[in-house]
């Protein structure tokens, strides 16, 4: 009989008391924060809030707000509330140059991670004795070690695949039946792609259930998904900045994403403002953790926009439930799972001698993203060979490629033909259909 | 010596040709020779003209993307092999070429070819050597 929580005493514990729960562990985080990371102490004092005005979750919106831009300012240590010497382990963002941020983990910040991941294993269905595959990278990255701890505490036997070289996925797979893939959506989609292209039909494997996260995908996408690898598939959300994935999850129910209550306390508010807003109203999602050691983060602004409800779900859990995010409150894309700002394409078209005069275009086939680029010829630049042209092409590809971990197709188009607009350009051209 | 040519950058667009020729036929410039070179998003076009630096001022000022390049004119007979053997001298004097095209010539026996070579100097020493008469 498959079991159904990983933690039910917490997963399923009434709101009032879940409440009384995060109180406590906010005003002890808050403590915690204030007395050890004077960068917030300073933050907090500026705002003229002191640790004793926070008394539990209803006091949480008189904090200030952090971002990106805090932790890049502090990087790499301003934001540590422990000494080195108790941390076990970093993880770290995308890597797009400039953008990098570090998280540092305790043992006891790591196991809390890996319990949430274990929540979301177990919410897909896991036990013990399923053969969890994890094709998300290893390393830095946080889905690979995420889900294998994940994996570890349900007791599930882990194959720790990392990402890439598919034939050896599908021979792990199904020499090792393995039960639950997990890996980003477009990996599953291709996965399933070269099932077939080899032959086998969604029943020839052994899968069950895949947890599919770090990049957005649509109900659509599910849908594909789950015919070609015969599975249910599961959306998991989470960023490195809070822990890694398993922030949320997905129920049997597929039906939103439960967040870690008892880890983190989710708010919406105006991305403008600044403003709470109520339940059920979109806007940018804020968390705040309150059970971390090493790297906690109080209102930190994920630019990811959803809604949220605590209505009751059918699964039992009464963790409130976030929607797929349905965009960013910033000009964040990511795309193939690597996070990309139209601000890094500018800086190397800048430096490669180009006009910052581009645009960018986004799409996916095949369940694939594809990333067009844009740049207009400069009158100096302009070779009388079709070689010439296209070796410039060539070489611009290649430099954006390098800052930003993936290879766009760069068209080099005639002076003054990419549109201007009056204020704010539209450089970004996003035609991937991603929310329903 | 060399002769100058108009390249224009080209998108695969409607009607960019034809606004090229229709800007050029506005200021009574004539054309001799055209050649494009394309691929799916773009062409580069060659042109010979009459004019060819009121030509430039034209197109630069309907905003396109426009050189003047220096090729090599040579005036060939109109005769079987020809072609080859002015090919075959620069070859032999290790000469590359980028492009070629041939373009009018109102004397009936004889075409003009213009050659896009890396040294335009040494090419046109080549051909003349070999008997060809180089224009420009």
């Amino acid at each position: 009989m498959s079991q159904r929580y990983f933690n039910k005493e917490i997963e399923t514990m009434p709101r009032e008391q879940l409440k009384r729960l995060q109180s406590e562990k906010l005003v002890r985080q808050v403590r915690h924060v204030y007395d050890h990371v004077p960068y917030y102490r300073a933050l907090m004092d500026e705002s003229g809030v002191s640790p004793d005005d926070v008394k539990g979750v209803d006091d949480l919106y008189k904090l200030p707000f952090i971002s990106k831009s805090d932790l890049r300012e502090t990087y790499p240590y301003g934001m540590l509330a422990v000494p080195l010497a108790d941390c076990v382990r970093i993880q770290s963002t995308s890597g797009t140059t400039g953008k990098r941020v570090i998280a540092y983990y305790t043992q006891h910040d790591i196991d809390l991670w890996e319990e949430c991941c274990a929540r979301a294993i177990v919410a897909a269905g896991g036990t013990k004795d399923d053969v969890v595959q994890v094709c998300y990278g290893y390393g830095l990255f946080t889905g690979g070690p995420g889900l294998n701890g994940g994996s570890h505490k349900v007791g599930s036997l882990t194959l720790p695949m990392s990402s890439g070289n598919t034939e050896r996925q599908i021979q792990f797979m199904m020499d090792l039946k393995a039960t639950i893939l997990c890996c980003t959506p477009s990996y599953a989609a291709y996965i399933g792609e070269s099932l077939k292209e080899r032959g086998y039909k969604p029943e020839d494997n052994c899968l069950k259930a895949g947890i599919f996260g770090a990049e957005p995908w649509t109900e659509e996408m599910r849908r594909d998904i789950q015919k070609s690898l015969g599975i249910k598939a599961y959306d998991i959300y989470g960023l490195t900045e809070t822990s890694g994935p398993g922030v949320a999850f997905e129920c049997c129910e597929q039906h939103g994403m439960h967040i870690n209550e008892d880890h983190f306390i989710a708010e919406i508010i105006d991305p403008d403002t600044g403003e709470v807003l109520p339940e059920g109203e979109k806007g940018e999602l804020v968390f705040t953790s309150i059970d971390k050691e090493a790297f906690p983060l109080l209102r930190y602004r994920t630019r990811d926009i959803c809604v949220l409800t605590s209505e009751k779900c059918a699964c039992g859990r009464t963790h409130i439930r976030m929607s797929k995010p349905m965009g960013r409150s910033d000009d964040m894309l990511i795309i193939r799972g690597v996070n990309v700002f139209p601000s890094q394409i500018e800086t190397v078209l800048l430096k490669e001698g180009y006009a910052p005069n581009y645009r960018i275009e986004v799409d996916r086939f095949n369940n694939s993203d594809t990333l067009d680029v844009f740049v207009e010829l400069a009158p100096e630049q302009f070779s009388d060979t079709v070689s010439g042209i296209t070796a410039m092409e060539r070489k611009l590809s290649e430099s954006i490629k390098t800052m930003l971990g993936i290879q766009p197709k760069v068209h080099l188009v005639a002076p003054k033909s990419i549109e201007r607009s009056e204020g704010k350009a539209v450089r970004v051209i996003d035609r991937r259909k991603l929310h329903d | 010596m060399a002769i100058k040519q108009l390249t224009v950058f080209v998108e695969n667009k409607r009607g960019r040709l034809a606004e090229i020729t229709s800007s050029l036929a506005e200021e009574n410039i004539d054309m001799s020779a055209l050649s494009i070179a394309d691929t799916k998003d773009f062409g580069i076009l060659r042109l010979i003209v009459n004019k060819p630096d009121e030509a430039l001022e034209v197109l630069r000022g309907k905003g396109f993307l426009v050189q003047i390049t220096e090729v090599v004119g040579i005036k060939i007979p109109d005769r079987s092999g020809e072609l080859a053997r002015a090919l075959n001298a620069l070859d032999n004097a290790g000469i590359n070429m980028e492009y070629l095209y041939a373009f009018i010539s109102r004397e009936g026996e004889s075409v003009f070819i213009a050659l896009r070579v890396e040294d335009n100097y040494a090419a046109e020493n080549v051909l003349t050597n070999a008997g060809f008469a180089v224009l420009g």
